[in-house]
């Protein structure tokens, strides 16, 4: 590990206050992924800021209806919230699915937000890698890139978003909540991560001394009929190859709303709202499924080692909605 | 706290680093360990003249099986680190040292963590529970007896992890069946695949509680 210093905050004006002043610092939640990307000089801060002491550990219930989760609550906290459970159960689900229980003890909201892709050739330091170190290439387009995104790549980076949490919070409309040096700011989380395009070492929309602060559900209801299905390698404890978080209005065998979210194929936690669409006001079979399905995929594209994702995310798609939806 | 132990000028730099020159610097600046203690300062000095950042010791407070413990460490150090290195128990485990094992898990205010992903800087006031903390004096605790009684394990080394996970797993009170214990220890792995009896061991402490 390179070496950096280390100081504890106490509340967010401290926090922003202190990143803003150093160069190469960054703030530490859980750890689980920036210790791991320390280690790997992957990440190399000058500087770490403690924000565990701050008072951003609530789960709120808000008066529209909504929850507001602090960016600092524990994903095993978060994954056995009552209120979540019951009202945002693909939430509960999509974060129970993710890395161990000794992990999800440690990983916060935030750091979950903006925890770094798993792409093996971002891992290995060996290897070119536009991410890690722009403009040296790209290993994955050419290598084995199994794991690999086939939604929104470009020609500088095919890596996948590996988290579970944003795909359900993707599906939930979820608004991030941020303190800055400006001030406070809300950004949908469809807006929050950035596709790679010429630039895949940034990878969301926060400036320096950004801070985030919570995540907020809107009130969604028909959400207590919602479902996260995670497709991997083996059945625990591993990041998904594919994955869809759904959440399904459906009357009388009709959908009123629906929505959608694919995770482990895309460049970030991926919607469809297009697919969304050709499901409202259908019947709820198997057909309707297989159309939004074709639509979902419609713009993928594989790179050699994972054209079986396109397959795959279709089916995740299919057996999600008709898990949720019935047939 | 036992015998005082005596430590070599190259163990104490190792051990405890003063405040304005870590032992990286140092190392990365001397070649001749001998000279470290009377240059120390003054190489933190010629850091700073020169631009190069100098890294400083953080204070802990924190509470390990029982005893609070006040020490000055590298920020660097992982709670994994701190426990081998600088208080010498040997009970948790580095496998992976990257999240991917289990075989560190220690007890953080009750909670089961990877003890290999802590900076150990980030658990002031912390009480922390590792293997060496589970027995009451000579009374093994409930879970070390099931495992022995289980036969619920081989080699030994993922075992320390595996029991704190297990008294974790059953603190927190979510697993229903089978296929729930063998979920909620998956971030356990067992090299020597002795996942059954482990299942076995577990199932009759929860079974108790
Ligand atoms: C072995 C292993 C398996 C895993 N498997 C899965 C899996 O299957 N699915 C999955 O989804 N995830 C998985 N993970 C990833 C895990 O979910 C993330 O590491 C975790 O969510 C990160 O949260 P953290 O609090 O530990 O982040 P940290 O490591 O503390 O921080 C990550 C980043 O976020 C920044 N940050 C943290 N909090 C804030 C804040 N409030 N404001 C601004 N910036 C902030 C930090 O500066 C850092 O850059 C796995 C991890 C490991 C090690
Ligand atoms: S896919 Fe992205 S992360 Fe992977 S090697 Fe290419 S540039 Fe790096
Ligand atoms: S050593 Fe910590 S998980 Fe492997
Ligand atoms: S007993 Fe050998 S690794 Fe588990």
């Amino acid at each position: 590990m390179q070496p950096f210093s280390f100081s504890r905050v106490h509340n967010n004006r401290e926090a922003i206050n202190a990143i803003t002043k150093e160069n190469d610092a960054k703030f530490i939640g859980g750890g689980t992924n920036l210790v791991d990307l320390i280690k790997l000089g992957i990440e190399n801060p000058k500087h770490i800021i403690d924000i565990n002491a701050l008072s951003l550990k609530q789960i709120e219930n808000l008066p529209n209806g909504g929850v507001r989760i602090g960016a600092l609550v524990r994903n095993s906290d978060l994954a056995y919230d009552e209120t979540i459970r019951q009202r945002y159960p693909v939430l509960s689900q999509a974060l129970l699915s993710g890395a161990s229980p000794q992990l999800r003890n440690m990983a916060t909201v935030g750091g979950n937000l903006l925890q770094r892709t798993r792409c093996p050739y971002f891992y290995d330091a060996v290897f070119p890698c536009n991410k890690r170190q722009p403009g040296s290439g790209c290993s994955a387009i050419n290598g084995y890139n199994r794991s690999n995104a086939i939604l929104g790549t470009s020609d500088h980076c095919i890596a996948t978003h590996p988290s579970d949490m944003c795909v359900a919070l993707t599906a939930l409309d979820a608004i991030i909540h941020v303190q800055g040096v400006n001030g406070e700011r809300a950004i949908n989380i469809t807006d929050f991560h950035l596709l790679p395009g010429q630039t895949p070492h940034i990878e969301n929309i926060l400036e320096k001394g950004d801070l985030i602060t919570a995540v907020e559900l809107p009130a969604m209801p028909f959400a207590q009929r919602s479902f996260y299905l995670k497709i991997r390698d083996r059945s625990s404890y591993e990041f998904a190859l594919s994955s869809v978080a759904v959440a399904l209005d459906v009357n009388g065998g009709t959908i009123g709303q629906a929505r959608i979210a694919l995770g482990g194929v895309g460049t970030k936690p991926w919607r469809n709202k297009e697919a969304e669409q050709a499901l409202t006001g259908a019947a709820a079979n198997r057909a309707t499924y297989l159309s939004a399905a074709d639509i979902a995929v419609k713009n993928a594209r594989g790179y050699k080692y994972n054209n079986f994702k396109i397959e795959l995310a279709k089916r995740t798609l299919v057996r999600a909605l008709e898990t949720t939806g019935g047939m | 706290m036992g015998k005082e132990k005596k430590y070599t000028p190259a163990e104490k730099i190792k051990y405890f680093p003063r405040r304005g020159t870590t032992r990286r610097e140092f190392i990365l600046t001397m070649t001749t360990a001998g000279t470290a203690f009377a240059l120390a300062p003054k190489i933190g000095y010629a850091a700073r003249q020169r631009g190069i950042p100098v890294f400083e010791n953080v204070k802990l407070h924190l509470n390990i099986n029982g005893a609070a413990r006040n020490i000055s460490i590298d920020p660097r150090v992982t709670l994994l680190d701190l426990l081998r290195e600088n208080f010498s128990m040997h009970g948790t485990k580095k496998g992976c040292d990257h999240g991917q094992c289990g075989a560190c898990t220690v007890l953080v205010n009750d909670r089961r963590v990877n003890a290999c992903l802590i900076l150990a800087a980030t658990c002031e006031n912390a009480e922390v529970t590792s293997i060496e903390g589970l027995a009451q004096g000579d009374k093994l605790h409930p879970m070390q007896e099931a495992f022995i009684k289980h036969d619920a394990f081989q080699c030994g080394y993922c075992t320390p992890g595996q029991i704190c996970s297990a008294v974790g797993l059953v603190k927190e009170g979510h697993a229903k069946t089978d296929a729930d214990i063998q979920e909620l220890m998956s971030g356990n792995i067992c090299r020597c695949g002795a996942y059954r009896n482990i299942l076995a061991a577990v199932k009759e402490v929860q079974q108790n509680a």
